[in-house]
């Protein structure tokens, strides 16, 4: 029980923010637990499939398979695949992070995992078509095109400027928060 | 001069009417896209849910303990992480009760110029605002007179910079990583947003 308090104690003390809000002004705290609701009802019905699919492909796919796909030495293929992962993906950009996090256990390249973040931040196929809809199509394509660059480079840098050590403590903190 | 107060009065209330006119449209707007947007993010959600049962379905098949020990793994991936996800979105609850779209407009839509952009930019990198809520919003505030620039880094730092989940990006990718790629995504939020101003002139 003290445990439980310990692990979910920002959580809970933002939930004594907001009823000290609700108390304070009644309509934005009743506003906000709207908003809370509908997103935690929102949260559980995109993310069971997301994390199904991150336990079998834990289980399944093997580290060398991993390596070879998406590791250091994938070139082409390895961005391919972290851009298709990422854009074909349905949910909010926190529930990448635990996948990232799969990924770079098996063995993927960190700019690898950085793009599948990238494009699943940006370059959804669902967020895209919504996108074109409500601001023009050449708006969503224009922005597309230089996302696609702009992701690769963020990735790429952010990697160059890590140094050996760092990406070794990312990768074993990938391990542990995992397994 | 009292002529001119009566005037100033006078189009003060056309002003009036107008807003009122055009809240209205827009709300039918977002309602409509708003609409579209439920159906096509179900559409994606439901492929994610049919796939990942048939995979599952696959892998009992072929193996049932492996099968098991795959859903431990992802019940224990997603218990690890819930705290944090609560967390999240109570956050993004209270910040939107407060930030609401009337806010968000006047704080990113009538400024214009680099001051406006660095507002637009900031407003962006602080909120977690799904797309079904900003899209709608950016395309009102376009429509009302925002420059494209400015809603151009709204929508890049909204997507890319996410200060709200940083701790829990940290926790996967470490302090220096999660740092870096969110400054980066930053300055070229600000590189995208002036490249489609240039390209959508």
């Amino acid at each position: 029980m003290k445990m439980l308090a310990k692990r979910y104690k920002y959580f809970l003390a933002l939930i004594v923010i907001n009823i000290v809000v609700y108390v304070l002004y009644p309509s934005v705290g009743q506003k906000s637990m709207n908003i809370t609701w509908n997103n935690t009802v929102e949260m559980l019905s995109v993310i069971p499939p997301i994390f199904v699919l991150l336990g079998l492909l834990d289980v399944w796919v093997q580290r060398e398979t991993m390596i070879k796909l998406m590791g250091e030495k994938s070139g082409i293929v390895g961005i391919l695949i972290a851009f298709f992962l990422g854009s074909a993906a349905a949910g909010p950009l926190y529930a990448a992070f635990p996948i990232a996090g799969v990924l770079l256990h098996k063995g993927s390249k960190f700019s690898n995992v950085l793009i599948f973040i990238g494009a699943w931040s940006t370059t959804k196929i669902p967020m895209l078509l919504f996108e074109g809809s409500a601001m023009g199509l050449n708006f969503m394509l224009t922005r597309f095109v230089i996302d696609i660059h702009g992701i690769m480079v963020i990735a790429y840098v952010t990697e160059k400027l890590l140094n050996e050590k760092e990406k070794q403590y990312i990768y074993d903190q990938a391990g542990n928060v995992v397994a | 001069m009292r002529l001119e107060a009566l005037i100033i009065a006078d189009t003060d209330i056309y002003k009036k009417a107008d807003e009122v006119e055009t809240g209205l449209e827009q709300n039918l707007c977002a309602e409509k896209l708003r609409y579209f947007r439920k159906e096509c993010m179900n559409m994606f959600a439901i492929m994610m849910y049919i796939v990942a049962f048939c995979l599952l379905i696959l892998s009992f098949i072929k193996d049932r303990k492996k099968t098991l020990l795959a859903m431990k793994k992802a019940w224990k991936s997603f218990e690890n992480i819930l705290p944090q996800f609560l967390a999240i979105i109570v956050i993004i609850g209270i910040m939107l009760a407060i930030l609401s779209p009337e806010v968000i407009s006047g704080l990113i839509g009538e400024k214009s110029g680099w001051l406006g952009m660095l507002m637009a930019a900031l407003v962006g990198s602080i909120t977690l605002i799904p797309g079904f809520v900003a899209f709608p919003l950016t395309a009102a505030l376009l429509k009302n007179g925002a420059g494209i620039m400015q809603i151009a880094v709204f929508i890049s730092t909204l997507m890319m910079v996410g200060i709200v989940s940083i701790p829990l990006e940290i926790k996967y990718f470490g302090k220096k990583a999660a740092l870096l790629r969110n400054s980066l995504a930053f300055v070229f939020s600000f590189i995208a947003a002036i490249a489609i101003g240039v390209v959508l002139r």
